[in-house]
This record gives structure tokens, sequence and C-alpha cells, in this order.
């Protein structure tokens, strides 16, 4: 026996072990067994099929929870739809007591949240308790707050209906909240499934709702298979999906919702960078690696779980880091004195185990310190595998577990390559004492969250969300609301199109096969052979600033009216589309490239573009005439309007770029309108100017470069205005337009993964085409789905939803302090 | 201190690895702020962790009005912190379970040698303008030689704070050698970096190294009479120098926070930040201190706690 003698010799650590006594009598007090919560009730199905939720690091039972089916799913919509009709009309104040109730409530529970959490998780009751469950009532403050300002400050949105959420099992409560606080501040109601491997503590918080009196169906928490989840995802009555998860089942679920009016928005998986300079407080940085990747055993969407250290600090890094991993601690998730508890699930674990292998067999050098385990349980060492290459699978892929891998970097230019040589863009952290080169980086590094010399930070007042396939939306912060409202002006869409519901494919699946065009004969009547005929002009298309021929060289002919031919412009292809986006990447990278300008040049340039096409005003007056048959006051209306819509996004050039988030953090976070990168976008045929002028100036106003493909009615507007352009300083490759069948650029553009987004403004099928097809890189969309906007009302045609898509939002954290 | 340990001799000062320093604040903050939620210990555990915290004291007394008889008691209590009946309980009947060192101004020294007549508990003699620094060099150095001759085995030096302020490290490092010379074999030093003078943790951090380089067999944080005392944030900017030096030269030396510390909870947190940021050696009297006085009445009554699971009274502490 160990004597108080030896222990006062070996100085050891002793088990500090958190009493899981009240959550066992909660789970008494169920029978071990757990219903569906709907209608602030717990409802059982006939013949309910249940589902063990387990321990990990004992592997027992704790208890079952339900398996919902068809009907169950229904009757949670269906609940939450009935609510909604209160609740949406509930006012903000009203609702913001409500969440405030419920952050009072969570307070009050905490320690039972937090032990629930780490008994059904894994995860060490430290972290839960310091860090998943004040989050979780930071959240419902922190939106409580927009509650009550909402109907001020979010004058011109409404809620968008029910939402469908569901969320993955490492932080079952934390994304609980994220997804719940602003949907309900917003007055939208929730139906909310958890992960399979942690349902209990989701329901644990639907008691704790109940109890703050939230009115019944606001939130309803199924429990359930993926199946359920797809039934909930489909269901018709769901008006928004909103779900956390991987990148894998993030794309089903853009696939499974496309053209379906949805709203979506998609927190994906990560390999984020963790950039250490040769000028950082290397031992901080060590810390901040445990930080990284080492918390929550590193199933973490935004781990950084890639290390690049600069090359000269390299080894004396690797070195302290090994040193630190000696003093880790694994254990039972209970013992208050741990670093690490267990994976989540067996077939984890075996994932997790499955990438060491591979690093080591990609000629990676696997380090694992020499510390215990316990004896049974989920339990994996904390691990480090160095001298792999960009060019290994366990470098480019998320192995969510506690693995790290390690790269050097000589310059920090090669630092920012490296980091942004991933197909995601979730999170970054950046260790450098200097301050002009960290910010430098954290301004270069694709990503939505960047920690200066700090990692894994979190607060409800800072978004969330994540670049490329990390996914799109923002969770936290007032930009999180937007994924919750919808503007006040625009119902719900539901397009129809003959889609295969049961298959959930388009009926024409054919769509954007296009044949390149002929000659059109003119009807004789319209020549005499005596008449002085125009000089052919035929529009070219615009790459890269200047008029290049079609790929293709076919020609499509543009009637007017009442038949007539108008003009010819060229039939654009897949090349002519590719060499689009090449131009509108060079632009980019042209110095300084457009996105790097400041506000003030690209307002001076939209302005410019304002005054040239002003000057021609009577000429694009005509030319709308021609092409649509209006009245010639209508089109003249239109041109003013589409001078006017340079002038506001000419204001707007240097009035969006975000904002300083009230975080905890001492210091500064700021969130970043981030131009997206390219965007495609196919103009609307109604509007052949102002449609043109409306999507084109909010993007580069924001810092994007665009491949614009015009009305295919009546595109010689667009192909008019590139003159405009040439005049007006704009530099090259920054507007591209790209003339043809719409929807047959518009399918080489989504299809492009080299483009960051593409806006639509066809008809509903392709809209639904659009959304689908954009899962293959997950570039972000923006569809009307062949519903009518009015481009005329400033309401509808211009501000804040454009500028919205136009932007992605960066926060980036600087601690302060020396 | 310990026998086989070997001293750290000191090297020639490196002012390249002293202007290459980097210490960032939130991120010592950071680590500050988790240690202590990330470790702890209980039951038989902190038992054993409080009782070598007992061991660690420098049990102090620096005030103008100590006199022989104030002396005197402390070193009684020295002699024997823990309440007897207590140790019995605890299972320590046989160990020798002392604090650490005695620590008097020069002119206690003698009285505190002689109250420990016939143990192993060292006395340690404040010296060199304590607190301020701020008396000629020659006073300094005879302060030094002075308390040696009246039987002090560690001497804790104050830096010189202006030669931090203003960087100029070749001077503070030429002062704490002749500092350390003047120790020679008869005394360990320790160096007090009085860090709620310096400006920021670099700093700290910085005057750490030219310590070490200097010969220091301790650094120490402060002398109790700056407005900011021992925290946990500059304890682990010294003690990573302290494991950065080791890593370069193989030398180890101890550390001593010093003020402020009167609680057996603060006790544990710091035991934690040296287990883990430095190893298990640095958790005994050879290399880890605390400058403290009531801390050990705390110590007492913790572990009062632990034997009877009753909260116990101060006054039923014997006083030192």
């Amino acid at each position: 026996m160990t004597t108080l003698l030896d222990l006062f010799k070996t100085m050891d650590y002793g088990p500090a072990p958190e009493s899981p006594s009240a959550v066992n009598a909660w789970l008494d007090e169920h029978g071990r067994k757990f219903g569906l919560f709907i209608n602030n009730q717990w409802v059982t199905p006939k013949d309910a099929k249940y589902y063990p939720s387990l321990d990990p690091s004992s592997g027992e039972t704790l208890a079952e929870t339900t398996q919902a089916g068809k009907p169950e799913v229904d009757a949670a919509v269906a609940a939450a739809r009935a609510a909604f009709e209160t609740w949406s009309r509930t006012p903000g104040v009203v609702r913001a007591r409500y969440l405030y109730a419920i952050a009072r409530n969570i307070q009050k529970h905490h320690r039972l949240l937090a032990v629930l959490e780490s008994m059904d998780n894994g995860k060490p009751i430290r972290e839960s308790r310091d860090i998943d469950v004040p989050l979780l009532a930071r959240h419902f403050f922190y939106y409580a707050g927009w509650a009550q300002l909402m109907e001020t400050e979010l004058r011109d949105y409404q809620p968008v209906g029910v939402v469908g959420q569901i969320i993955p099992w490492n932080f079952p409560l934390l994304m609980l909240a994220w997804k719940i606080a602003p949907a309900i501040a917003m007055g939208n109601t929730v139906v909310l499934k958890p992960a399979s491997y942690t349902r209990l503590s989701a329901l644990l918080f639907a008691e704790i709702v109940a109890e703050a009196g939230l009115p019944p169906g606001v939130v309803n928490v199924i429990t359930g298979s993926s199946q359920a989840g797809s039934m909930l995802v489909e269901h018709p009555d769901v008006d928004k999906v909103a779900f956390t998860g991987s990148t894998d089942v993030g794309r089903i679920l853009r696939r499974q919702t496309a053209g379906s009016g949805k709203k979506l928005s998609l927190e994906l998986g990560g390999k984020s960078p963790f950039v250490v300079f040769e000028d950082a407080d290397l031992d901080g940085a060590v810390e901040g690696v445990v930080d990284a990747i080492w918390f929550n055993q590193g199933q973490v969407c935004c781990a950084g779980s890639r290390l690049l250290v600069q090359e000269n600090v390299a080894e004396k890094f690797i070195r302290k880091l090994k040193a630190r991993m000696e003093h880790m601690r694994v254990g039972d998730p209970l013992d208050k004195a741990i670093d690490m508890g267990a994976i989540v699930d067996k077939s984890q674990w075996e994932t997790v185990d499955g990438w060491v292998k591979t690093g080591i067999s990609e000629g990676g050098d696997a380090f694992q310190p020499d510390i215990r385990l316990p004896e049974k349980g989920l339990f994996y060492k904390p691990t480090l595998i160095t001298g792999l290459d960009p060019a290994a699978a366990t470098v480019q892929e998320e192995i969510f577990g506690p693995v790290l891998v390690s790269l050097t970097f000589r310059t920090p230019a090669e630092a920012v390559e490296l980091a942004n040589n991933t197909r995601y863009g979730l999170a970054a952290s950046v260790w450098s004492d200097n301050v002009n080169l960290a910010l430098d980086v954290a301004s270069r590094i694709k990503a939505g969250s960047v920690w200066v010399n700090c990692t894994n930070l979190f607060d409800g007042a800072s978004g969330f969300g994540g670049y490329r396939e990390s996914g799109f939306g923002r969770e936290g912060g007032k930009e999180g609301l937007f994924e919750y409202v919808r503007p006040g002006w625009m119902a719900r869409p539901r397009p129809d199109f003959g889609l295969d519901t049961a298959k959930n494919t388009p009926t024409r699946p054919t769509w954007g096969e296009h044949v390149p065009t002929r000659p059109a004969m003119p009807g004789t009547a319209h020549t005499n052979g005596h008449e002085l005929p125009r000089v052919d002009r035929t529009p070219k298309m615009y790459v890269g600033g200047r008029q290049v021929r079609p790929d293709g060289a076919y020609t499509l002919t543009v009637l007017g009216a009442k038949g007539k031919i108008v003009g010819q412009v060229g039939d654009g292809n897949r090349k002519d589309i590719r060499n689009a986006v090449e131009a509108a990447h060079a632009a980019h990278l042209s110095k300084p490239g457009w996105a790097m300008r400041h506000g003030y040049n690209r307002s001076q340039i939209l302005y410019f573009i304002a005054e040239n096409l002003d000057a021609r005003n009577a000429e694009f007056a005509k030319r709308i005439v021609e092409m649509t048959g209006r009245t010639q006051k209508s089109a003249q209306a239109e041109v003013d309007a589409s001078v006017e819509r340079l002038f506001s996004y000419a204001a707007w050039a240097d009035k969006f770029g975000g904002t300083v988030q009230e975080t905890t953090l001492r210091g500064v976070t700021v969130g970043v309108n981030e131009p997206v990168g390219v965007i495609g976008i196919a103009c609307p045929d109604e509007f052949p100017l102002l449609g043109f002028v409306s999507l084109m100036a909010p993007a580069i106003a924001r810092g994007n470069t665009v491949v614009m493909i015009p009305s295919q009615k009546h595109p010689l507007s667009a192909t008019d205005f590139y003159q405009v352009l040439d005049t007006s300083d704009v530099p090259g490759g920054v507007v591209n337009i790209v003339t043809g069948d719409r929807d047959h650029l518009t399918k080489t553009l989504v299809q492009h993964e080299d483009v960051d987004a593409v806006w639509y403004f066809g008809t509903a099928e392709g809209s639904y085409h659009v959304e689908f097809e954009s899962a293959a890189n997950m570039k972000r969309t923006w569809v009307g789905y062949g519903l009518p906007r009015d481009w005329m009302s400033r309401e509808q045609g211009e501000g804040h939803e454009f500028l919205h898509e136009a932007t992605q939002v960066k926060n980036i954290w600087v601690p302060t302090g020396e | 201190m310990n026998s086989n340990h070997t001293r750290n001799p000191g090297m020639p000062l490196d002012l390249d690895w002293v202007a290459g320093a980097h210490v960032n604040k939130s991120a010592v903050e950071r680590r500050v702020a988790s240690l202590p939620l990330r470790r702890t210990v209980k039951k038989d555990w902190q038992a054993a962790w409080l009782l070598r915290a007992v061991t660690c004291i420098d049990l102090t007394t620096l005030s103008g009005d100590d006199t022989p008889g104030r002396v005197k008691r402390l070193c009684a209590k020295a002699r024997q912190p823990i309440r007897p009946d207590m140790l019995s309980r605890l299972g320590l009947d046989g160990e020798k379970i002392t604090v650490g060192a005695v620590c008097v101004y020069p002119n206690r020294v003698a009285d505190a040698v002689q109250a420990l007549r016939g143990t192993d508990i060292p006395v340690a003699s404040v010296a060199t303008g304590f607190p301020a620094g701020q008396t000629p060099l020659p006073q300094r150095i005879a302060e030094i030689e002075q308390a040696i001759e009246s039987g002090a085995r560690e001497i804790d030096v104050v830096i010189s704070r202006n030669h931090v302020l203003t960087g100029d490290w070749q001077a503070m490092y030429d002062e704490l050698k002749l500092f350390r010379q003047t120790c020679g074999e008869a005394a360990h030093m320790k160096t007090i970096l009085a860090t709620g003078d310096l400006g920021t943790l670099k700093q700290v951090y910085q005057a750490s190294l030219v310590a070490m380089m200097a010969g220091s067999d301790f650094i120490k944080t402060s002398t109790g009479k700056e407005p900011v005392n021992a925290t946990l944030e500059v304890s682990l900017v010294m003690v990573r120098a302290i494991r950065e030096y080791l890593e370069r030269t193989g030398y180890e030396v101890g550390f001593k926070p010093a003020g402020g510390i009167g609680k057996a909870k603060e006790a544990l947190a710091w035991q934690s930040l040296m287990k883990e940021e430095l190893g298990d050696e640095w958790l005994m009297p050879g290399l880890f201190r605390f400058g403290a006085s009531s801390l050990l009445t705390d110590l007492e009554r913790q572990l009062y706690h632990y034997l009877t699971g009753h909260y116990a009274a101060k006054h039923h502490m014997p006083m030192g």
C-alpha cells in the first residue's frame, strides 16, 4: 500500500474525481430511457426503437434513447410550425426574456450539464466545466441581446421559419447553443437532432428550456439515426437547415436541399494551420499547440492539426513540444487533473489509429510520449508526426483526433502558401512577436478565424465559420444572425420546376447542355438591298481587360422585341469560362491585387464607371428599347437606376470593412468582411443593364473579381458596358464578361473548383443545378429560384443582402499586453 | 541544499541570447490561468504535497521590529513546523520535517544560527542593500561578507533594477558576478529580481538569464516589499528561463517565489507549475523554496483538515 511518506517522496498526482451522482440520479429518474422532446413534453413513439448512449471511458451504457421515425420527425416539425405562428410574432423584447431565462438556467445547472457532457462524450470535466458550459450560457446571453434589439437593428428582416438543425458529437452542448440561440432569438422555431454518440446533454438541455418556461414547440429535440436527419432536412415544411459536421455529410446536405428554397448553413471540417515564426515565444507557442490539437482529444473541427514551423527554429520547437507531451495526462474524463479524456467511439478511435499508421507508412516519424493510459476505455496518446510533406494524405486530410503533423517553412510567403495549401479554411493560428508580420500573415491566410498568439478562442460575440470546403455561414456575432433571417419583402421561396421528389433529381437531367448556334436568317421584309446596311459590329467577350473572340468561334444572334435581329454576340463555351476565371484570379494576384486595394480606390473607380455610363445615357437607353421593346421612359429609368446603383456601391466600397467584436478577449477581435474571391454571376433576363450592374457593383466594390454571364436574351447592354469599363480605370480581369447560353456557361462556372461563389438569377431549375453542383468544392451560392425580384427598387435591388453575399467574415483575434 | 547537486558556475555573458528573448504576455497569462485548472491533488496526495511545501519554505521575517526573541520563536517553528501529534497521525513520526531555511536580515543572522544549532536548517540572509539595492557597491559586498561571517549559508541578493530598466546587462552581470564571488563556496546565492519593479515579462526573462549567467544558485521573484510580489505569471517566465538555461548549459538553477503567498491552495498551484514546467526535482527544497511566513500556518491548518475532516482554527496552530 502506498503510504503518505511514499507520496511525499514521489510527489505523484493522484485521482481527483468529479462525482457523477447528480447525473446518475437524473438518468435514474428517467429510468435510463428517453423519449423525444416535442412541444415541451416527452413523447415515446409506439414500438419505439432504442439506441444506447455509451460512456466512452468505460464502455458502459448510460441510457437508451429513442430512434425517431418519419411520424416523429413530422410531429416535431408540425410542433415547430405551430409554435412559429406565435413565436415569430412575439415581440423581440419578450423573446429576449426567454433567452435570458435559458441562459440563467444554464448557469444554475452548470455542473450537472458539465458532468453529463463529460460522461457522454468523454471530454475532460475541466473542459466541459470551464469552456463548453460557460460558452453555452454566453451564447444565450449574447443572443438574448439581439432578440431585444432585433426590431430596431434588423428592422428590414424577418425570421426564416422552422429550422432543422443537426449537430455533431464533439461539442454537443456548445453546438446546440450556436444553433438554437440565434435561431430562436430571431423568431424562428427549431427541431434539433443531436449526434448519435452524444444525445443525452441535448435532452437535459430540453428540460432546462422547459423549466425556463419557453413556449411549447419553439425548441424540439429529436434523437435518431442519420435517416432521421435526412427526413428532417428533406421535410417540405422546414425552411432552413443548419449543420455542423463533416464535409462529406455537408456535401450530401447541399445536394439534398438543392433547389428547395431552404436556407442552408454548413460548418464543416478543417485541417487548420498552426504557424510558428522564429520570433515567436516558443514556450508560449508550445502551450498553444496543446490547446490547438489536444483540446477535446483533437476532436475539434478547427483543431490546429498542421504545425508549420520556421525551419531555423523547428528542431528546437519540436524538442520543446516533445518534452511538453511527456507531461500530458490522459485518463478518466471525470478526473479533474487530466488533459485528455476518451475518444468518443470505437470506430473513431480506429480511424485515428488508422491515420497514424498511414502517416508512418507515408514516411512520417510518429512520436508518442511515454505516459500511462488507463487499461480500458477509448484512450489515445497525444501524437506528433514529423517528417511528412504536403503530398502526404496525413497532411491533407482531417484526422479528427489527437494527431498533429508538422512541416517547416523558410519565409513568411512560404508559410502563407503552405497554410493555404488545403481544401479547407476554417481556422488558423499565427505565432510571432512581430505585430507587422503576424497581422500581415493573418490577413493572407484563408480562414474564418485567425488567432494571433492564441488558439481555439470562442465567444458569442464573434462569428465562427469557414472559407472554402469548411462550409459557409457564420455562427456567433451579429454576422451569425443572417443565417436565421430573410429580407422582410421576401417570401419563403418555393420554387417549382418538376423535381422528382422521390429521387430528389430534376426531371430534365440535360440542364446546361448546349449546341452552338447557327446563322439566323432575317425576315426578308426587313431588307431591300438599297438601304445602307449597318456596319457590322459584333461584340466580343471581355476577358482580362481585353476584347477576345469566343474560343469556339460560334455566334449567337440577339433578337429584339419583335423578333428583329438587333445584334450578335459570341456564343461562349467552357474554355471562355476557364479563361475568364483565370483572368479573374490574375486580377487578385497583380500588384496591388483588386482585393488589396483600399476602399477609397475602388470607390473612385465605381464613381468613374457611373460617370462614364451616364455620359452614354441615351445610347444605353436606346439599346434597352431596341432589345426589350420597352418604352423609352422605362429604359431611361433603368439607365438612371444603374447609375445610381453604381453610386450606392461606390459609397459602400469603403463602409463595410467589418467590426470590432466585443468578445471577452483582452485585446482586439476584428471581424473583417473579406471578399469571397472570384464570383461567377449569371444575370437575370429582365433589366439587361440594371440586373448586370446591381450584381457586378457590390461584388467588385467589396474586392471580388467577377465572371459575368449577362442576360442571355438581352446581352447587348452588358457588351456595350465593357467599353464603359475600359474607359473607367477598371483593372483588367476585375470584370470579365462571357456571353452565350446562360445555363451552359453557368454549369461550367459552378463546376469550376477555383471559383469561390456563384450567383445565379436564371430559372428555378437552374437554381437547383447551381446549388447541387456547388457541392463539388462547397462554393457559396446565391440563387433567385426563378422568382421575381424588383431590381428597380432599392429595397430589393441593392443593399445589405448584396454586401453580405459579396463578403465572408474573418475574425482575427489579437490579444494584447507586453 | 542537496549535496549531490552541482552548483551553477555561471558562464560568460551571452548578449545575443539575452537579446533574442521572446515572451508573449497573453500566452503566459493563458498558461497560468489554465494550469491550476488542469492539475489538482486531492486527499492523501494533497496531504503529501502540502507537507512537501512545508519543507520548501524559507520561513522569513524581514521587519524593522525583528528582535532576537522574535527570531528565536521563528526558528522554533522552523524546527517543528507541524504539530507533533499531527505528524504522528500522518505516519511521519520518524521523519525530520523542517522548513527549508530561515530567512532574516544580516543583523539577525547570528540569532538565527544560534537558535537553529543542532539542525540542518540553513540560515539565509538578505543582503546587498535589501530591499532597494540603492547603496554603494562596497557596502553591498560587505553585507554579504558579514552575513557569511555570522553563519549564513544562503545569501538572498537584490539586483540593481536600474540596470534592467536601462538594458545595461553588462553592469547587471558584473555586479552579480562580484556578489557570487563574494559568496564563494561558503554560501549559495539567491538572486532577487524584484519583478514588481521591472517593466515587462520579457525583462523578467532577460534578467533571469543574466542572473543565471552570473552564477546564481537560485533566482527569486521579489523582496516582498515591491507593490506586486510573486505572481504565477512572472514565476512561469522565470521557470522557463531556468529550463532554457538547463537545456543550454546543463546546470540546474533553483527557483524561489516570495511575497504574498499565504494560502495552501496557492502553494499547490506553484507546485504544479514547477512539476509541469521543470520536473519533480524542482518540488524539493534543493531547487525550490517559498519565501513566506503566514503560508506555514495555512498549510498546517489544511493538514489538520485532512486528518480530522474539520476546518481548523488558526489559533490552534502554534505561532512562529
